[in-house]
């Protein structure tokens, strides 16, 4: 194999392909990953359907495929075959380039998001500033798709949108600076921006920091887990698209391929803020309990997990399979589910090998606490009503600002208490 | 609070005069076709920012010309066509047509007919409020509601299939009492129907009552004092939320209602959230008079003495009850011929919908859609 492949591979350092200035790997990477996370919107979108229905007493997708699983693809064409409508009067060219940069913005926040130590595009030293930077553009183009609707409810949609996503990301930088100010508790002093740096510090410490100053961390984890609800326009704060009251705000206008990107963006958003949220206060890649249960018996345990959970997933899946109809027409159908519970299962057979075992560790508890995250936010649509625009500007700006800052400070005040103390005895003394 | 005889006119809106200060002032056109309208419903919002300066609705789109169809049919053909006006209380409009032809002929329908009257009519209220519940919550962004309310909902409209053959537009009465003698087993299900659905009430409560949002969402949205209901002539739930005890089963009883024990529930502020609050505890009390009904129902005939052609002396009534939105009346001259020279119906949603201008006036763009949704309108009835 030739050296530029192999090198990056087996060097001893351990970097990310950025770091290490490996622009084949960081090719593979940023296609896995934006393969992965395309992937993950879809199943996504099965899965939400599906939960949703059955926390209402229904039953989802049931048609296309054995229980509806091939349901996003069936939408997929569906939406690619649409005729892509401009309507009349709109400003073609800001519509048509509104959900590619929605799109970019959410897909650039992937290149620092670490699934694992080395398992990151690239890692940078601002990782979580470039983050919320990057990720605060999708305003843009929610603004330019509702300005160049040249329609009424895009437009208050998309003024919605812009003004609830600005009022909460200070709230939500709040709380990052509040997670960011408990890594520079070592003994150098120095915090860390980089979000494998924010991960190890965690590592370090011994603590996940939601847990950290208890119940600091846990306020600031809060304050970020609901301003990253609103961040993402999902319910109870979907306001910008209201279906009762916009009809579907910022992207009334849109049909076919682009309205399906915004949804893609949407997705992808939800997903990529989540990544944060566990970086910064769930341990990242790490596994629960690691202080705990300590020890190569628990460890081996917890690597056994990958495996289970496939082998969990097949299981259901034969379940359904045993209890398909018997008859001939859904025939084909459950030989369709069996082989799928069977590719389950061989992949959590895979999964058992000692070498794959340990190294899709870090990625498997990444996925699984996003898993956690998206599962709530379907939680939350299928429970809450929906804010009224100024409640929710009050929410931003005299609840969760204030509680915002008094945590930060709070944070800081008790990450220096020995020094403050010191001050103050010497101040005694002399 | 504005005077309550002051609207929004067509010159109003189109000849808004544009200072330098509202040049910002938003005409928005929201309906016919509009998730949360309620049918084909079609509102011209004024705004500032979110702010609604003033509305007017526009209505017809689905008139079909009840009343005049009532002129060209026998009292006795027409009474299928009411159940198409307020469709999701489809037996309460029987109930007001029969009763008012009843009147007419100075008849009075058997105590078992009206018995069954009771049940049915009081099955079809929690239906009506269920359905109402549902698609309200689904307006302010509750999605789940509108499941768990049209699951059971279900129960009651397996109950009208199983007793007439319909589910939605029953033509469950006949001038002079029922049609159908109960089936087998009726008083089993209503009874199974009063167990089941109680539980389910408070499930409904469980999800919205203490919800902080819902409550934000509600609470002083939509005010309207009782004085301005009466001004208005607004009735129903919406009267009562306003603090006014009046319910026609009580202030006029029709049918046998006087022989039951129930509540008025009444609210003090006139909010949405009272609204909400009284259409809940009615449920209740409806359960109250099934049970009731259930337990009495006597032995006898269902159909008093009619003859077979239905034509009345020459005069007038007026017949009004107390429908799931409110007083629906109807009043019907007659010739002396076969057919009733004039029938005029009094839907309670066209008069409340009245009041939609002066609740939302100063609100925001989110408290029209629940200020609708709590008017409980349903727009065959408004449009007829």
């Amino acid at each position: 194999m030739p050296g530029w492949i192999t090198n990056y591979v087996n060097d001893p350092r351990q970097l990310t392909p950025g770091q290490y200035g490996s622009p084949f790997w960081a090719l593979v990477y940023i296609l896995v990953v934006f393969g992965g996370v395309s992937l993950a919107v879809v199943c996504m979108n099965w899965l939400e359907r599906k939960i949703l229905a059955h926390m209402q007493v229904r039953l989802g997708p049931m048609r296309v495929g054995p229980h509806g699983l091939l349901q996003p693809i069936a939408d997929a064409l569906k939406l690619i075959l649409k005729e892509d409508i401009v309507p009349e009067g709109a400003d073609s060219f800001v519509f048509l380039l509104a959900p590619v940069i929605i799109l970019l913005a959410v897909f650039s926040v992937y290149c620092v998001i670490p699934f694992g130590p080395t398992h990151a595009i690239t890692d940078m030293n601002i990782g979580i500033l470039f983050m919320l930077g990057v990720s605060s553009l999708g305003v843009l183009g929610i603004v330019m798709a509702g300005w160049a609707s040249n329609s009424h409810y895009p437009l208050i949609g998309a003024l919605r949108s812009s003004a609830q996503m600005v009022s909460y990301e200070i709230a939500m930088g709040l709380a990052v600076v509040s997670a960011v100010l408990m890594t520079s508790l070592n003994d150098s002093g120095t915090g860390t921006l980089s979000m494998i740096d924010i991960v190890k510090a965690q590592n370090e410490q011994h603590i996940w920091f939601v847990f950290k100053f208890f119940p600091l961390g846990l306020i600031a984890f809060f304050i970020f887990a609901v301003a990253m609800v609103a961040e993402t326009n999902r319910a109870p704060f979907d306001l910008p698209e209201a279906e009762s009251e916009l009809t579907a705000g910022f992207h009334t206008e849109y049909s076919g391929l682009r309205w399906s990107l915004f949804m893609l963006g949407e997705y992808a958003a939800m997903i990529a803020v989540s990544s944060i949220a566990i970086t910064l206060w769930l341990g990242g890649w790490m596994r629960p309990f690691p202080n705990a249960l300590s020890g190569p018996t628990w460890a081996l345990a917890f690597s056994l997990f990958p495996a289970l959970t496939f082998f969990g997933l097949a299981g259901m899946t034969f379940y359904s399979t045993m209890r398909m109809p018997k008859h001939t027409f859904f025939r084909i159908q459950t030989m369709g589910l069996g082989a799928f519970g069977a590719v389950l299962a061989l992949v959590g057979l895979i999964l058992l090998i000692p070498p794959v075992r340990d190294r899709v560790q870090d990625v498997y508890w990444f996925v699984a606490k996003i898993a956690v995250f998206l599962y709530l936010y379907i939680w939350y649509r299928g429970t809450f009503p929906r804010y009224r625009f100024d409640q929710l500007m009050k929410v931003g700006w005299k609840v969760l600002l204030p509680m915002g800052i008094g945590v930060l400070m709070l944070t800081g005040i008790v990450g220096l208490r020995t020094e403050i103390w010191g001050f103050l005895q010497r101040l005694v003394h002399v | 609070m504005t005077d309550p005889t002051t609207s929004v006119s067509h010159l109003d809106l189109e000849e808004s005069k544009r200072t330098f200060l509202d040049a910002n002032e938003l005409v928005i056109n929201m309906g016919p076709q509009h998730p949360a309208t309620h049918g084909v419903l079609r509102v011209i919002l004024r705004l500032d920012g979110e702010k609604v300066m003033g509305l007017e609705c526009v209505i017809g789109y689905l008139h079909r010309g009840v009343e005049k169809i009532a002129e060209h049919r026998t009292y006795t053909m027409f009474n299928p066509y009411v159940d198409r006006m307020d469709y999701v209380a489809a037996v309460s409009n029987g109930l007001g047509y029969c009763e008012a032809v009843e009147k007419l002929l100075n008849i009075e329908a058997p105590p078992r007919a009206n018995y069954i009257r009771v049940i049915l009519t009081e099955l079809n209220r929690i239906a009506s409020h269920q359905l109402w519940l549902g698609t309200h919550a689904l307006d302010i962004g509750a999605m789940t509601p509108l499941f768990y309310t049209f699951r059971d909902r279900e129960e009651i409209l397996k109950i009208f299939e199983k007793y007439c053959g319909a589910r939605l537009t029953t033509h469950a009465f006949r001038i002079g009492g029922c049609q159908y003698e109960t089936y087998e087993g009726f008083e089993k299900d209503v009874r199974k129907f009063l167990t089941f659905v109680a539980p389910k009430i408070d499930e409904y409560e469980e999800l919205l009552t203490t919800n902080r949002i819902w409550v934000e969402r509600t609470k002083n949205v939509g005010t309207i004092s009782a004085k301005d209901c009466i001004a208005l002539g607004v009735t129903g739930p919406v009267l009562r939320a306003s603090g006014v005890k009046w319910d026609l089963r009580k202030a006029q009883p029709y049918a046998n209602y006087k022989l039951f024990e129930f509540d008025i529930p009444t609210g003090q502020n006139g909010d949405t959230y009272d609204r909400y609050l009284v259409r809940m505890a009615e449920m209740r009390q409806s359960l109250r008079i099934i049970q009731q009904a259930v337990d009495g129902i006597p032995e006898g005939p269902i159909m008093a003495k009619v003859s077979k052609v239905i034509k009345p002396a020459v005069g007038e009534i007026y017949h009004s009850i107390e429908a799931p939105k409110g007083e629906l009346g109807y009043y019907i001259v007659s010739d002396g011929s076969t057919q009733p020279y004039r029938v005029r119906v009094r839907p309670p949603s066209f008069v409340n919908l009245q009041a939609l201008d002066l609740m939302c006036r100063g609100q925001l763009v989110a408290d029209v859609i629940a200020v609708i949704g709590t008017l409980d309108i349903v727009l065959g009835e408004v449009d007829r």
